[in-house]
């Protein structure tokens, strides 16, 4: 394994892969606050140029944090197939980056081997990939996951309704509900972030979107994304959720902070399977993002994108309906411009749909990063560009209870006229019953919330 | 979404503990948010916050007293119309104009009168610029060398309580807040007896400045006025932080806090003589955070 190269004149030697996946990474505050990012531009490109020759064995043989003592680690070395990593160990980072560029190299082939790749594999390859290569080599991948509908065809461009209320206030979350059905969003799923995380509040809300499911034979599934524990009581105590949500980290100290470990996704898978309300088989929802392992000082000096690759190793066990990254949410001490937030959203959705994850992105930021509204526009549309399964829909893009900005109902209706992309089959067919759409265009109906009163 | 969400709930819940149990109910008629979404235009403009105008952007609801219902359950942009897909003119520039404001609010110094009129001093942490402020938040943890020698000079050693005011992540919080906030806590300290050490500005603090500023004056209790991260609903809102015996290796859930302190939140005048009756309740229990009982 060769850990040195040469650039202009001056030789790099690297400790260690870890160290290599660092510093290859493009330019993000959290890598430098972490402080293993590269000096500079050159050391950048000195990195990339010694990870472009490392092979995949290179990589899976020096294991940045050892399955003995990391179960995330352990979860992703579990998943790989050794058949199918035995036709490929010998590739180096640079042939995995061209097998999957080339035209010959269809979907079921990128299929075949990401059952050998790790993660760590993944995150080497997005490293070596320009925004544009993440764009074409994703929209390859087709990932259909079926809870009450089947969202992730090739075309079909989903939306989360996220009408959440700054004190769950249940009348507040319907209006912001009826509005985004109108506009055409909700087919991914109806998904609220509660204020107050406590069994009861779970219960009544999945209660209540049930009820707006139920009178308006909606085809879609709901979900509230507070604490998994919490959803757990809210289940056993006989509420309906067809989905089970979990924010995770790509190391077991980082899920640690976040209250969770695999045997307790484990439980919650049993318990969602025996006890939940959608028809499956995929009844997990799950969010990630780049920074958070740093921001719980679990990060064990690994990079930012390749531990949110594992994030997606980990998420993979459980066949997920949905995942998003919220890529702009943590700060600007990790993304810290819209330059570095568009460049982690593409390679968030790229590393997702390598390991075969329904992948879709949260196109957010707050208001200390040095962002705006028109950077969310070209993400969004970058993103629908690579095929992103979903993307999340607030009210005016503005979300009154978490105070940060995402993509609107009308972004998602924008995109879907614009490049020919459509809702999901089946909500679509009940978007025409109910006079909203016709032939994939919003009629003069839509926008008017009250419809559904 | 997940800490930060957490946090910030975390924060509102103990928000909606301390008003249930240090104000009289009847004190908050009004709902949790503002009346009008847009804070930048409705600054601008009073008068055209009428809810009744903006029921007729949608050109023929379905119904219409339907629609007067939704839009008073939420505080979230709806019934807002389209262009083709896109939204109305008026309600993308308002969006906008409300972005701005809490950007602005981020980039933008707090005025140099105003502190004076209060007379404090200003030290600054180790925070550089605005641009490091955002990446580095260790670095506002610290008081520079400078700051610290001139704290150390100029301020009271012990004092029973001592008061900070920081920029934050919000300038217009402190320009907006501070000349009400300020003398009714002064009041409120001593109204409960509480003696006030030598207050001072940190330009470019973070909350766990407190623990810095502990260490070089070993104050009873600190009080931190500090400008919050600029939403769009508003980019004035600050944030008192309280601790008890503030010191290094303080951790989060050792601070109180009293957040969404504006002119439409938590008025900064309530506020004030919330902050002294929780330092009062601090000192008899020697204790703050989640060990408080309030």
């Amino acid at each position: 394994m060769k850990l040195k190269s040469a650039l202009f004149g001056t030789t790099y030697h690297f400790r260690d892969v870890k160290e290599v996946l660092a510093k290859a990474n493009e330019e993000k505050s959290g890598d430098q606050l972490a402080g293993i990012a590269a000096a500079d531009a050159k050391e950048r490109m000195a990195a990339k140029l010694v990870l472009a020759d490392l092979t995949l064995a290179d990589i899976r043989n020096h294991p940045l944090l050892p399955p003995e003592t990391d179960e995330v680690s352990r979860v992703i070395e579990q998943s790989v197939n050794e058949k199918m990593y035995a036709e490929i160990r010998n590739w180096t980072v640079a042939e995995l980056r061209e097998y999957l560029l080339r035209q010959e190299t269809g979907e079921s082939d990128i299929r075949r081997i990401s059952r050998g790749l790790t993660s760590e594999m993944v995150a080497a390859c997005a490293k070596l990939m320009s925004n544009l290569d993440l764009i074409q080599a994703a929209s390859k991948i087709e990932v259909r996951t079926h809870c009450n509908i089947t969202i992730g065809q090739k075309g079909v461009l989903a939306g989360r309704a996220q009408p959440n209320h700054p004190t769950d206030s249940i009348q507040g979350i319907k209006a912001s509900l009826f509005e985004a059905l109108s506009y055409g969003i909700g087919d991914a799923v109806i998904g609220i972030n509660p204020v107050i995380d406590s069994a009861e509040s779970v219960r009544n809300i999945l209660q209540e979107t049930k009820e707006v499911m139920a009178k308006w034979q909606i085809p879609t599934q709901n979900c509230v994304l507070a604490h998994v524990k919490t959803q757990m009581k809210a289940i056993r105590q006989g509420a309906p959720a067809d989905l089970v949500f979990q924010s995770l980290a790509g190391t077991e100290a980082g899920n640690k902070a976040f209250g969770i470990d695999v045997a307790l996704l484990d439980e919650a898978d049993e318990l969602i399977r025996r006890e939940g309300t959608g028809t499956g088989p995929n009844v997990w929802y799950f969010e990630t993002g780049q920074g958070s392992e740093l921001s719980a000082e679990a990060h064990h000096g690994i990079d930012q994108v390749t531990l949110e690759a594992r994030c997606y190793g980990l998420a993979r066990k459980y066949k997920p309906f949905i995942v998003n990254t919220v890529v702009g949410f943590i700060g600007p001490e990790y993304l810290y411009d819209s330059k570095q937030v568009i460049r982690a959203g593409l390679e968030d959705h790229f590393m997702g749909k390598l390991q075969q994850l329904p992948m879709g992105v949260d196109v957010c930021y707050t208001n200390h990063m040095k962002a705006d509204q028109n950077d969310m526009d070209n993400l969004a549309v970058l993103l629908a560009a690579a095929g992103v399964n979903y993307l999340i829909g607030v009210a005016m893009a503005d979300d009154c209870m978490l105070n940060y900005q995402s993509t609107s109902y009308h972004d998602i209706a924008t995109l879907r006229e614009m490049l020919q992309l459509r809702p999901a089959p089946e909500f679509e067919r009940w978007l025409v019953r109910m006079g909203i759409m016709e032939n994939g265009k919003l009629t003069p109906l839509a926008g008017d919330p009250t419809l559904f009163m | 979404m997940d800490r930060t969400a957490e946090m910030e709930r975390l924060v509102d819940r103990v928000m909606e503990l301390l008003e249930s149990k240090l104000s009289p109910a009847s004190q908050h008629p009004s709902p949790p948010w503002p009346a009008e979404p847009a804070a930048g235009v409705a600054e601008a403009d009073e008068a055209d916050t009428e809810a009744g105008g903006e029921s007729r952007k949608v050109p023929n609801p379905r119904w219409e007293e339907g629609m007067r219902e939704l839009l008073s359950s939420t505080p979230a942009r709806i019934g807002v119309w389209r262009a083709g897909t896109r939204p109305l003119t008026s309600e993308m520039l308002k969006f906008r104009c409300d972005h701005a404001a809490a950007v602005d609010s981020i980039y933008g110094e707090v005025d140099p009168g105003l502190l004076e009129a209060f007379g404090l001093f200003t030290v600054e942490t180790r925070f550089g610029n605005t641009e490091n402020y955002l990446k580095r938040p260790d670095m506002g943890r610290i008081v520079n060398e400078e700051g610290a020698a001139l704290i150390r000079s100029r301020c009271r050693m012990k004092p029973q309580v001592q008061i900070v005011v920081s920029d934050g992540l919000s300038a217009n919080a402190i320009d907006d807040n501070l000349r009400d906030i300020y003398p009714s806590l002064l009041d409120s300290l001593q109204s409960y007896g509480l003696a006030a050490g030598t207050p001072f500005f940190v330009r470019g603090g973070r909350v766990a400045v407190m623990d810095h500023i502990g260490e070089l004056l070993r104050p009873e209790a600190l009080v931190l006025l500090i400008g919050e991260r600029p939403g769009l609903v508003s980019s004035r809102s600050m944030s008192a932080y309280m601790c008890y015996r503030p010191r290094q290796g303080t951790v989060e859930s050792d601070r109180t806090v009293i957040s969404n302190i504006h002119r439409r939140g938590t008025p900064p005048v309530e506020a004030g003589a919330y902050i002294g009756a929780v330092l009062k309740k601090m000192m008899e229990q020697k204790a703050s955070g989640v060990n408080l009982e309030l």
